[in-house]
């Protein structure tokens, strides 16, 4: 108890209180430029009123979803490489594979412009090829474009957890499937898959999650299509000017991230019971 | 052997880059032999074993499994199982679907799955067992479920890791008769990896004794025990005196050898070509020799020496005696059974009596 106090005191006050306010401010409304602090739950009559704000939460899980399952798959063989084929120097592969990590998020967003663009790397390279004649628009300013960005910028979150519950599967597990009959095929089905599932469970908690929310990468590269909650949210703070709305939003963030990973956590729960 | 062998090791070498885990090794197994590897750690016995199972490839030779060639056969579709020394028992699965994890290929109904398994149960003595994990069991529970993970696959050879190692003594004991009670069961041939001599002794039908890669001795226990071939091998299994000597002639199918310490001697040729002037070693076993407090009027040796150290053992004590001209005290073991002279004091003089037929010659290295 007396060690975790250091922790639950910071946790007080940078993580209650904040959100304590949040929840008070949603109950709130905007008048002008100041509040009407009578609490009601006008905001959230709103927010089920109007499409617009479902339609953009919707089009975020959704995106983030897509992002998850393509860090995810993308990252797997990587730190199963590394866990597995790397006998010397594993730090150094690790820490070569989040070198690009060093760099500034909004760097690495603008890189991806450079890249998806319209005269950027992909279309001038496929044009020279003659593969195309006009550049390819939907590289750039579209929910693809979001997909591919977020996922780069969140890969070494999905890596390191990934790369670490690979690496804790006991290798003799391994040889005694094969003693025992399975190819390479079925031994990855029925022991490293499974073993690893911590893993992947928490990495797709770590990109779902602060991906639904992000608003930089949607912004620079998103185009109308695609926008996210994370915009609508920060255009509430700013020149919306309305602040109880930007609070009201936040929370039923929150809550729509909270109810798809407990549904996410229980699935996976269930096919580990299934396969075992 | 040779020709009805049912495993053949045929002069395989193993290299890991510059180092040389496994030396010329050749050995035969009969089929449903128990059969040992035994070795301090780093003798090559767990890579040859290893190279039986297909984990890994002698670097030349041949391995033949009930006479196939195995070299190119992968270890998923050789006729082996492995009992592994951690036993590696997968930690997701219920100790049912441990068990029934090599059934899969057989494409059986989970009925008959699920009643192989229970047979296997009660077959190590663990019936009503198949729900738990893996963490829910002891070490020697663990050890029966590797053993019968393997089992029902009925390979033709079993292969075990050091599997006694991780538990007590007391549960080594046991399980080790049950071990041996159940190869005798299932008519399995095993090939038992261990560093423990009495382990070895007590299970096996035959064992070869390893050392830097090399196979010094493949024999029964009693052969290995009474007529080791080497000053390796003989210290390595029990306790043994060694003493220097010179051969000094032969005389119809003995040696007559001088030695330091015991005096002439003569010690049966056992088909040995030495000729006089060469240096060898005798040796003989703590048992083997008594202790007597005046000179024995019967006895085919004696001399006599100094009494430097005793240990009572319980069931045995153990003499240390000091002879003249010999660097290493002579260990003599007694068993302190009723009536024994059990009363020796230190620093008496001792007679140290023996019979010619305890004496074992052994080639200098």
């Amino acid at each position: 108890m007396v060690l975790l106090s250091p922790a639950f005191g910071f946790m007080l006050v940078a993580l209650l209180v904040p959100f304590g306010i949040l929840l008070l401010m949603s109950l709130w409304t905007a008048q002008g430029f100041g509040f009407d602090t009578s609490l009601t739950l006008d905001n959230y009559r709103q927010l089920l009123e109007r499409p617009i704000y479902g339609a953009l939460m919707e089009r975020s899980l959704s995106i983030s979803g897509s992002v998850t399952i393509a860090t995810v798959i993308l990252c797997y063989p990587m730190a199963y490489y590394v866990a597995f084929h790397v006998h010397r120097n594993k730090m150094i592969w690790l820490v070569f594979i989040t070198l690009p990590f060093w760099t500034s998020y909004l760097l690495r967003v603008f890189a991806w412009k450079v890249v998806l663009g319209y005269e950027g790397v992909i279309n001038s390279g496929l044009m020279s090829l003659g593969l195309i004649e006009a550049p390819l628009e939907f590289l750039l300013y579209s929910q693809s474009a979001v997909v591919i960005t977020l996922a780069h910028a969140w890969a070494a979150f999905a890596i390191l957890p990934l790369y670490v519950s690979l690496e804790k599967i006991d290798k003799s597990l391994l040889e005694a499937a094969t003693d025992l009959g399975d190819g390479p095929v079925a031994r990855f089905m029925r022991i490293t898959l499974p073993l690893s599932l911590p893993g992947v469970i928490s990495a797709s908690l770590l990109i779902f999650i602060p991906t639904t929310g992000d608003y930089i990468t949607p912004a620079l590269l998103g185009g109308p299509d695609g926008a996210m909650i994370g915009n609508l949210i920060q255009k509430q703070f700013g020149p919306i000017n309305n602040w109880p709305m930007g609070a009201t939003l936040a929370i039923v963030l929150m809550l729509c991230i909270a109810v798809v990973s407990g549904i996410f956590i229980l699935l996976t729960m269930l096919v580990r019971r299934r396969i075992s | 052997m040779t020709q009805n062998a049912f495993i053949s090791v045929r002069n395989i070498d193993k290299h890991f880059g510059a180092f040389q885990a496994v030396n010329g090794a050749s050995i035969d197994i009969g089929h449903g032999e128990f059969f040992s590897l035994l070795g301090p750690s780093g003798c090559g016995k767990t890579t040859l074993l290893r190279m039986l199972a297909g984990f890994e490839a002698p670097s030349s030779g041949e391995i033949l499994i009930d006479g196939q060639p195995m070299t190119d056969v992968p270890p998923n579709l050789r006729p082996v199982n492995m009992v592994f020394q951690n036993y590696a028992i997968f930690p997701h699965l219920s100790v049912r679907d441990n068990i029934a994890y090599g059934l899969r290929k057989q494409k059986l109904s989970r009925e008959k799955r699920y009643e192989m398994v229970d047979e296997m149960l009660d077959l190590i003595k663990l019936p009503g067992y198949g729900e738990r994990r893996s963490h829910e069991l002891s070490g020697g529970q663990r050890q029966r479920i590797a053993l019968a993970r393997a089992l029902i696959l009925r390979p033709k050879v079993l292969l075990l890791d050091e599997p006694l190692g991780a538990l007590d003594k007391q549960l080594r004991e046991q399980m080790q008769l049950e071990l041996r009670a159940l190869q005798q069961t299932v008519g399995i041939t095993f090939v038992f990896v261990t560093h423990d001599q009495e382990e070895a002794l007590t299970l096996s039908d035959r064992i070869a004794v390893m050392s830097g890669g090399h196979v010094l001795q493949i024999d029964t226990p009693r052969g290995l025990y009474e007529a080791p071939n080497s000053r390796k091998v003989a210290s390595f299994i029990g306790t043994m005196n060694f003493f220097d000597a010179q051969v000094l002639g032969a005389e119809g199918g003995h040696f007559v050898v001088e030695t330091q310490g015991l005096g002439k001697l003569r010690v049966p040729s056992a088909g040995r070509n030495l000729a006089p002037g060469d240096k060898v070693e005798v040796a003989i076993r703590p048992e083997k020799l008594t202790l007597s407090d005046h000179k024995p009027d019967q006895s085919d040796g004696a001399v006599s020496g100094e009494l430097e150290n005793a240990a009572y053992l319980g069931e045995r004590s153990h003499y240390f005696v000091r002879l003249p001209g010999v660097e290493q005290p002579v260990a003599v073991s007694a068993q302190n059974s009723e009536g024994a002279t059990s009363q020796v004091n230190a620093n008496t003089h001792t007679w140290l009596n023996w019979s010619e037929s305890a004496i074992v010659l052994i080639g200098k290295e």
